[in-house]
C-alpha cells in the first residue's frame, strides 16, 4: 500500500472522531504564496511526491490556473497529520487570491472553522490581507498567521537578524490591528496572534521550511541557526530539520478549533433557524446521528462526473442513494457518489459525516451557496455574503448561430458553479450578458467558454454596471394610480443612511422579515431609524428597504404581497436607466383602495405601486452610482511620473502616497469604468516595472456632469429612448 | 359645448336580446360603437350575433384599452359614441372613472340601463333586495394573493341579519369563470383560515347559475349537498343568507327547492 492509499484509509477512520478534525482554509494577498504552501502541506502528508511540490501546484488543477500562475478555483484536499502522539484529519480548502474572485473566498470561508493567513515578509500586510481577515471574521473563522518568503528577506534584502525581528514585530502588530477592527466581540483579545504561543509561524513555502516558537523549542533550532542556514544557502537542510508541513499543521491543530467546538458558536451565526429545534441542536453539537445539513460552497465541473458539489457537513451523514432536498427547490435529488477530495482526485467513500468536507455528485439542483437537507421545509443557512458584487458586464454571442442552444446551457452551468457570475439570457435577441467581479474575472470566463466548453463566442467590450439612487428626500408624496383608477398608493423616498446600507451589505439584517420581525425592528432602531418606520419595514430588496407607515387602512394588508412584488421589480430595474437601485428607503404613506377585492387584484395594485415608486424616485433628484476600485501601485521613484500620469487620465484620486526607500506606494481610488485596459497601459508606460493591484470598493455617485451622457448611453444600449421619463409620466 | 357624446349602454344578462329597446335605438344613432367583455360576457351570444342585432360594427376593447380610455374619449370628443357593457354599465363594473373623465372633457354622457346580476339573483331566489348587505367578490387566488375580505364582509352582514351576494371571479381573457363549486371551496378555505365559525358544510347557501337565461339553475341547500353538484356553464353566483323573512323561506322552498329539514332549521332561527 502506498503512502497515499494508506492516508486515505486513515482519513476514512478519522472522519467521525470530531476532536481530531480541523477544517481550514489558506488565504492571502495575491502572490503571497498560498498555492505553494498548500502543495507542500499535501506533499508532506504523502498526498503527492515531494519533488513535485512547489512545482506541480496540485491545487491549481485548472489548466488555466497554471498558465496564469494564479489560483482561480477553490479546490479542497484532506490529509492526515500526527501531533503529540495522535493522528488528525485536516481538510484543507484552497482559496483564490485575486480580488476578482472574491466570491469564491467568501464561500470557502463558510465551510471552514479556521484559516492560515499568509503575509509576505517583504511586502507586509497588503490591501487584500485586510479583506481576507474581514472575510474570515465575518464567518467567525479563526485566523492564524504565517509570515512567508523569509528567505527573500535574508537573501535579497540582506537584512540583519535584528531588522528581521523588527519586521516580524511590525507585521504581527499590523495583523492584530486589522483583526481587532472586525473581530466578533466574544473573541476580542482572545484571537490575537502571538509568537510566544505559536499562533504565528514564519518560513518559506517555496523552500519548504518554517518555524515557530514552540517548534524551535522542540527542534532545538534557534533563530540564529535559521538565519545562518538561509545566509549560507543551505535551505535544503533547514527544510529537513524544520519542515513546513510539520510546523504549520502542528500550529493548525494546536490553535484552530475542531468542528465540535467551532460549530457551537458558528451555527447560531450562520443559521438563523430555531437553535433549540432538532436540527439546531444536532448542528451545534456536530452530531452524525442528526438530520442532514450540508452547505454547498463550490460546484466543480468534471468532464466525466459532471457537476460535483463540494461543501461542509454540519449535521448527519450523507451517503450514496440518499434522497435530499436543496432549499428553495421543490424536487428530491438523489445522491450518486460521495467522495473525499484529495487535490484533483476524488476518493469514493461509503459516507461522510458531520464536521467534514465532502464532494458529492447527483445533487443537481445545488449551486454554490445552497443548503442541502433531508427535509424540504428545513430553514436554510444564511445567504453567503459576497463581499464583492458584479461590477462589469460583457455581451456574449455565439459565433455560429447553431451553437446558441449550447451556449445558453454553458452559461447556465457557469453561473451555477460561480454565483458571483451573473448571467442574463435573452432568448429573443440571442444576446446574453455575463456580469462579474472585474475585467479579469470575465476574461477567464470567456476563456472557459471557448476552451473548456468548446463554444466559439464573440464578446463585446466590457461595460460597467451602475446603480440608481436618489440625492434627496421627496418633498411630497407621489400618487400612483391603478389602471382602473380605483386604487391609489402614496409613496415617499429618501436616501437610506450609510450605516444602514452598510448593515444590509454586511448581511446583519435578516432577509426573512416576517420570521424575524422583532430582530429587524430592534436592529434598525439601533442604527438610528425611528420606531414608526422600523416597525413598518416589510421587505428588503438588495440594499433597499420598504416600510408601511400607514395606519388602519382597510384591506391594505391583502395587497401587501403585491406591493412587495412591485417594490422588488423596481429595485431590480430603476426608472433612470433600468439599472438596479441601491440605498433607498421607500415609505408607503397612504393608500386608497376599492371596496371589492376583484378591483384591487395584482393587475391593479402592482402597476399602481410601481408607478408611485418610479415617480417618487424620478422627482427626488435621481442619481447614478458607479463602481469604484481601490488601486494600489508600488513604483520605483523614477517611474512615479509615468504611473501618476496613467492614473490622472482615469479620474483617479490619490488618497495616500508613501515613500519606502527607493519605492513609492500609491493608494488611489478610481472608477472601474476608467480602469479598463489599465493592465496593458501601465505595463507599456513603465516597462512592466510597476507592481499594482485593484480591489472593488463599492458604488459611489457619478459626477453630475457625466450623468446625462452615461444615462443616455445605457438607455440606448438597452433599446430605450435616450431620456428617462419625467415624473409626470408616472402620474396616470 | 362640443357635439361629442358618450352613452353607456347595458346589454343585460344573457344574450343579444337582453338589451332594452331604448338602448337599441340609441345605438342606431351612434357614429361609433365600442364594447368590453372582460368584466363579463353574454354567455348566450357572440359578437357577430350582437352586431347583427344592432346592425353595426362593434369594436371590442381589451382591458388595457378600456382602462386607459384614450380611444373612447378621443372619438367621443366630436362623435356620438356608444359603449356597450354586459349587465348594467355602472353596477358591479368600474366604468364610473371613464364617465367622470368624459364629463371633465365636457363630453355629454348618458347611461342606458340593462338588467344586472345584482338584482337578478335576489329576484330569482325570491329574496328581498332590502335585506342585502354589502356585495363581495371571491377572486381567484394567485401567487401571493388570496384576499379573504369576502369573509369579513359576509360576517359583518350576517351580524346585522343581512344576506350577502357573492359574485365569482371572471377572467374573460383567460376564459376562466369561477364556478359555484370553486367559490364554496374557497369560502370553506377562508373559514379554515379565520376560524370564526361563520359557516361550515352544514350551512345553507344559495346558488344561481346563468341568471337571465331561459333555464337558470336556482337552488338552496347545505354546502355539503351542493359543493360537488354540476351547475353547468357559467356564470354562477352565490348568496349567503342572513336572517330570513317568512316569505323568503317560502320562496326558497318553492323556487329553490330548499329541503324541508333545512326549512325547519331556518324557521327556528
Amino acid at each position: 500500500m502506498g503512502k497515499k492509499e494508506d492516508n486515505i484509509k486513515k482519513a476514512k477512520n478519522l472522519m467521525n472522531k470530531l476532536n481530531y478534525i480541523r477544517n481550514i482554509g489558506i488565504a492571502a494577498h495575491i502572490d503571497h504564496g498560498k498555492t505553494t504552501l498548500s502543495d507542500n502541506l499535501l506533499a508532506g502528508c504523502g498526498m503527492m511526491s515531494e519533488d513535485l511540490a512547489g512545482k506541480q501546484l496540485v491545487l491549481d488543477y485548472d489548466e488555466q490556473e497554471q498558465d496564469r500562475g494564479i489560483t482561480i478555483n477553490t479546490a479542497s484536499a484532506s490529509m492526515v497529520h500526527e501531533f503529540e502522539g495522535s493522528e488528525y484529519l485536516i481538510n484543507l480548502l484552497d482559496t483564490p487570491g485575486h480580488v476578482d474572485f472574491g466570491g469564491d473566498v467568501t464561500r470557502a470561508m463558510r465551510a471552514v472553522d479556521g484559516c492560515i493567513v499568509l503575509v509576505c515578509a517583504v511586502e507586509g500586510a497588503m490591501p487584500q490581507t485586510e479583506t481576507v481577515i474581514r472575510q474570515a471574521l465575518r464567518e467567525k473563522v479563526k485566523p492564524i498567521l504565517f509570515i512567508n518568503k523569509v528567505d527573500r528577506l535574508i537573501n535579497e534584502l540582506r537584512v540583519t537578524p535584528e531588522e528581521m525581528q523588527q519586521r516580524f514585530v511590525k507585521i504581527i502588530a499590523k495583523f492584530n490591528e486589522l483583526l481587532n477592527r472586525v473581530v466578533p466581540e466574544e473573541f476580542k483579545g482572545k484571537w490575537d496572534v502571538k509568537v510566544e504561543d505559536g499562533s504565528v509561524a514564519f518560513g518559506s513555502a517555496y523552500y519548504n521550511w518554517a518555524t515557530s516558537a514552540p517548534y524551535m523549542k522542540k527542534s532545538g533550532l534557534s533563530f540564529k541557526d535559521i538565519y545562518n542556514y538561509c545566509n549560507n544557502n543551505d535551505q535544503k537542510t533547514l527544510a529537513k530539520k524544520s519542515t513546513i508541513h510539520e510546523v504549520l499543521l502542528d500550529m493548525v491543530i494546536d490553535h484552530l478549533p475542531p468542528p465540535i467546538e467551532a460549530q457551537k458558536y458558528r451555527i447560531p451565526h450562520i443559521w438563523k433557524g430555531d437553535q433549540d429545534s432538532e436540527l439546531g441542536k444536532n448542528m451545534i453539537n456536530t452530531r452524525e446521528s442528526g438530520p442532514l445539513a450540508l452547505m454547498i460552497t463550490k460546484i466543480i465541473m468534471d468532464p466525466h462526473a459532471g457537476e460535483v458539489a463540494v461543501g461542509r457537513m454540519y449535521s448527519g451523514k450523507i451517503e450514496r442513494g440518499q434522497e435530499v432536498y436543496v432549499a428553495g427547490m421543490p424536487k428530491v435529488n438523489r445522491v450518486q457518489q460521495v467522495n473525499l477530495m484529495v487535490g484533483a482526485d476524488r476518493i469514493p467513500v461509503d459516507y461522510v459525516s458531520a464536521g467534514n468536507i465532502v464532494a458529492v455528485t447527483g445533487i443537481r439542483d445545488a449551486i454554490a451557496g445552497s443548503t442541502v437537507t433531508g427535509d424540504s421545509d428545513a430553514e436554510p443557512f444564511e445567504r453567503i455574503v459576497h463581499v464583492s458584487e458584479p461590477v462589469v458586464t460583457v455581451a456574449v454571442e455565439a459565433k455560429n448561430m447553431k451553437d446558441l442552444p449550447k451556449l445558453i446551457e454553458v452559461l447556465r452551468s457557469i453561473s451555477k458553479a460561480d454565483p458571483s457570475i451573473q448571467v442574463d439570457i435573452n432568448q429573443e435577441t440571442g444576446e446574453n450578458l455575463i456580469s462579474g467581479m472585474g475585467e479579469l474575472h470575465l476574461e477567464i470566463t470567456d476563456y472557459r467558454i471557448r476552451n473548456e466548453y468548446g463554444v466559439d463566442i464573440v464578446t463585446s467590450e466590457p461595460i460597467v454596471v451602475y446603480r440608481e439612487s436618489v440625492a434627496k428626500k421627496s418633498t411630497q408624496k407621489f400618487e400612483g394610480k391603478s389602471p382602473n383608477k380605483h386604487n391609489r398608493f402614496y409613496i415617499e423616498v429618501e436616501p437610506l443612511p450609510k450605516n444602514i446600507v452598510k448593515a444590509l451589505y454586511d448581511n446583519e439584517i435578516p432577509q426573512n422579515i416576517k420570521k424575524h420581525k422583532n430582530d429587524v425592528i430592534k436592529k434598525l432602531q439601533e442604527l438610528g431609524m425611528t420606531k414608526d418606520i422600523a416597525k413598518g419595514v416589510f421587505s428588503i430588496q438588495g440594499l433597499n428597504i420598504i416600510a408601511d407607515i400607514t395606519k388602519g387602512i382597510q384591506y391594505l394588508f391583502e395587497t401587501r404581497e403585491l406591493i412587495k412584488e412591485a417594490f422588488s421589480g423596481v429595485m431590480k430595474s430603476g426608472p433612470t436607466a433600468n439599472e438596479p437601485c441601491q440605498g433607498l428607503l421607500i415609505r408607503l404613506v397612504d393608500a386608497k383602495l376599492h371596496e371589492d377585492a376583484i378591483h384591487r387584484g395584482p393587475a391593479q395594485v402592482i402597476p399602481a405601486v410601481r408607478n408611485a415608486i418610479y415617480g417618487s424616485i424620478t422627482s427626488s433628484d435621481p442619481i447614478i452610482l458607479e463602481p469604484m476600485q481601490k488601486v494600489f501601485i508600488s513604483t520605483p521613484q523614477e517611474l512615479m511620473g509615468d504611473a501618476s500620469k496613467e492614473l490622472n487620465q482615469r479620474r483617479a484620486v490619490v488618497r495616500d502616497m508613501i515613500n519606502d526607500k527607493d519605492m513609492v506606494n500609491i493608494d488611489a481610488k478610481a472608477p472601474v469604468a476608467e480602469m479598463f485596459g489599465f493592465a496593458s497601459a501601465i505595463r507599456s508606460a513603465t516597462g512592466g516595472r510597476v507592481l499594482w493591484n485593484t480591489e472593488n470598493l463599492g458604488f459611489e455617485p457619478l459626477p453630475r456632469q457625466l450623468q446625462p451622457e452615461i444615462v443616455k448611453q445605457v438607455r440606448e444600449r438597452k433599446g430605450l429612448k435616450p431620456e428617462p421619463n419625467p415624473a409626470g409620466y408616472y402620474m396616470d | 359645448m362640443n357635439k361629442g357624446r358618450l352613452t353607456f349602454i347595458g346589454l343585460g344578462l344573457f344574450d343579444e336580446k337582453d338589451i332594452s329597446l331604448k338602448g337599441l335605438n340609441e345605438i342606431k344613432n351612434c357614429d361609433k360603437v365600442y364594447a368590453e367583455f372582460y368584466t363579463a360576457k353574454l354567455t348566450g351570444a357572440n359578437i357577430s350575433k350582437i352586431e347583427k342585432t344592432i346592425g353595426k360594427h362593434v369594436e371590442i376593447l381589451s382591458r388595457e384599452e378600456t382602462e386607459r380610455g384614450d380611444k373612447i374619449l378621443k372619438s367621443a370628443k366630436d362623435k356620438h359614441v356608444g359603449f356597450l357593457t354586459c349587465g348594467d354599465p355602472m353596477t358591479a363594473t368600474t366604468h364610473i372613472d371613464l364617465r367622470l373623465r368624459a364629463a371633465n372633457m365636457r363630453i355629454k354622457t348618458r347611461v342606458i340601463h340593462g338588467s344586472s346580476i345584482v338584482t337578478a339573483v335576489p329576484g330569482l331566489l325570491g329574496l328581498q333586495n332590502y335585506k342585502f348587505g354589502r356585495t363581495t367578490t371571491i377572486a381567484y387566488p394567485e401567487k401571493d394573493y388570496f384576499p379573504t375580505s369576502p369573509y369579513q364582509i359576509i360576517k359583518e352582514n350576517k351580524e346585522i341579519g343581512l344576506h350577502t351576494l357573492v359574485l365569482l371571479d371572471i377572467q374573460a381573457d383567460k376564459e376562466r369563470y369561477m364556478t359555484a363549486n370553486e367559490g364554496m371551496k374557497l369560502l370553506l378555505k377562508m373559514e379554515e383560515k379565520h376560524g370564526e365559525d361563520l359557516f361550515n358544510e352544514d350551512s345553507v347557501i344559495c346558488v344561481v347559475a346563468r341568471a337571465g337565461s331561459p333555464k337558470p339553475i336556482v337552488v338552496a341547500d347545505t354546502i355539503k349537498n351542493l359543493i360537488d353538484r354540476d351547475f353547468n356553464p357559467p356564470f354562477h353566483t352565490l348568496v349567503i343568507p342572513g336572517k330570513l323573512h317568512f316569505i323568503e323561506i317560502e320562496a326558497l322552498k318553492t323556487l329553490a327547492q330548499l329541503p324541508a329539514q333545512q326549512i325547519r332549521k331556518l324557521q327556528k332561527l
